[in-house]
């Protein structure tokens, strides 16, 4: 009977990532390809927003991914604090950086869509704001990793600010949302800024399911990276280990 | 704990560069603000309630580092881990020992640095109200990132990175009420909220907080 803990001991990890790698990236990229070629050049434009609908199959996948990332950064902290698997510590520091990024991208395609349509690269709507918040999150529990020597301490530290940061993150969310209501009251750009909330309740199927080729292609793209990122890692530490070794020897 | 908090305050004090620093600094960044912006009494007015919330955070920031690395250097910190006091109660007086020496006088001074920025009449007991509920929650959060960074060399700008988006929530609804008081609106959700963040953290922080120290002196 095998256990999901199995995958605890580095070795087999590795083994199973490297069997399985293959197949998500090699699907993460047809899905991506596909989603996107079809999205971009097979979709009608909008009839109000034009062609520059179209960067919501990056900018919609990326934000999802975002949070998802913080979202498995949080599991994997939780078990490393309970089972202290050393695989677990470190995918959750493999994932910081992708996410990270997944963060920028979703800031960067929003500037680049409100431009033309809000005449502004920035506006300080709650989403966008709370976006920017994670983001610092991501960058603070980057610099921690790299900032404290001992690894077990370094998983520890990071573990714990993972879980308070998750706390904060949602706390301004919410702050977030009540201090803009403070300011501008029922603004019409605000309102089409909630596109997560419009895409379920407005699109159309024909934009929608190129969307989630889309999503799908990122969620894998997401998982191909982490357990690449995370192979690297136990690969390192490993190294360290045997360099430490011989010095010692 | 009550020795203890008095030794805190007794070092703040006597120690020099913690007591007074933080609300130079706050004079000082009011002045900058104040240069920034130009003398129009107008734009200030209604910028004041923000940047004497951002002013006072800022200045608690300073005196961070202060708390566990100075213990640490010299081995109290050792000894007050073995000492029969849970890491809990030591974290939460650190905290309380904070406030009281660099808080507290912060919240004293907003209101006269609030007259240098021509805050509007209504506004001045709200701004106190504020800063007095709002405080002790950037204390005990500061703590927290002091707890985590007290082991890095130079941890200081990785200490604000950490600790500066963590007190968000705590910016947003202080000036909100502090804005609203000097407008003359009904502030009673952003007060319960602002209190309600700041029990919060008293109540739940010192736990993480205890937790990574003991890490740290693993």
């Amino acid at each position: 009977m095998s256990s999901l803990w199995e995958y605890a001991n580095p070795k087999k990890f590795i083994e199973t990532a490297q069997r399985v790698l293959p197949w998500v990236a090699g699907l993460s990229v047809i899905c991506l390809v596909g989603g996107l070629a079809w999205g971009f050049f097979f979709t009608p434009d909008d009839y109000r927003q034009g062609s520059t609908v179209k960067i919501i199959y990056l900018h919609v996948p990326a934000a999802l991914m975002a949070i998802n990332a913080w979202l498995m950064m949080l599991l994997a902290s939780l078990v490393w604090l309970i089972r202290r698997h050393h695989v677990s510590a470190l995918a959750a520091r493999a994932a910081a950086p992708v996410g990270a990024v997944m963060t920028v991208i979703a800031l960067a395609t929003g500037a680049i869509w409100g431009q033309p349509m809000w005449g502004t690269w920035w506006v300080w709507d709650p989403r966008l704001t709370s976006f920017l918040i994670l983001f610092l999150f991501y960058l603070g529990y980057i610099a921690l990793w790299a900032a404290v020597e001992d690894d077990d301490t370094a998983a520890d530290l990071t573990s714990i600010l993972c879980m308070v940061g998750s706390v904060f993150a949602l706390l301004s969310r919410y702050a977030v949302n009540f201090w803009n209501q403070g300011l501008h009251q029922g603004a019409s750009v605000m309102r089409a800024g909630a596109l997560a909330g419009d895409t379920q309740e407005r699109v159309s199927n024909v934009f929608a399911v190129p969307l989630f080729v889309c999503i799908a292609g990122f969620v894998l793209l997401f998982v191909a990276l982490v357990l690449l990122r995370t192979q690297t890692e136990i690969r390192a530490r490993r190294m360290r280990a045997l360099m430490a070794r011989e010095r010692m020897g | 704990m009550i020795a203890l908090l008095i030794r805190d305050l007794r070092l703040a004090v006597r120690a020099g560069g913690g007591f007074g620093l933080g609300l130079a600094f706050y004079l000082i960044l009011v002045a900058l603000v104040a240069f920034g912006v130009g003398p129009e009494g107008a734009l200030q007015a209604r910028i004041a309630p923000g940047v004497l919330w951002v002013g006072a955070l800022l200045a608690c920031l300073l005196s961070l580092d202060r708390i566990f690395a100075l213990d640490r250097e010299d081995g109290t910190l050792e000894l007050l881990a073995t000492a029969p006091l849970p890491m809990e109660g030591i974290v939460l007086v650190k905290a309380l020992a904070h406030w009281l020496s660099t808080a507290l006088p912060l919240v004293v001074a907003a209101p006269l640095l609030g007259l240098m920025l021509s805050l509007p009449g209504p506004g001045y007991p709200w701004l106190f109200l504020s800063l007095l509920i709002g405080t002790p929650a950037l204390s005990v959060i500061g703590t927290f990132g002091a707890a985590l960074t007290v082991g890095i060399k130079r941890g200081g700008l990785l200490l604000s990175l950490i600790v500066l988006p963590l007190y968000v929530p705590v910016l947003i609804f202080g000036a909100e009420v502090a804005r609203r008081g000097a407008a003359g609106l009904d502030l009673q959700q952003p007060l319960l909220v602002l209190a309600g963040i700041s029990c919060g953290t008293l109540a739940l922080l010192p736990f993480a907080s205890a937790a990574v120290l003991r890490v740290n002196l693993r």
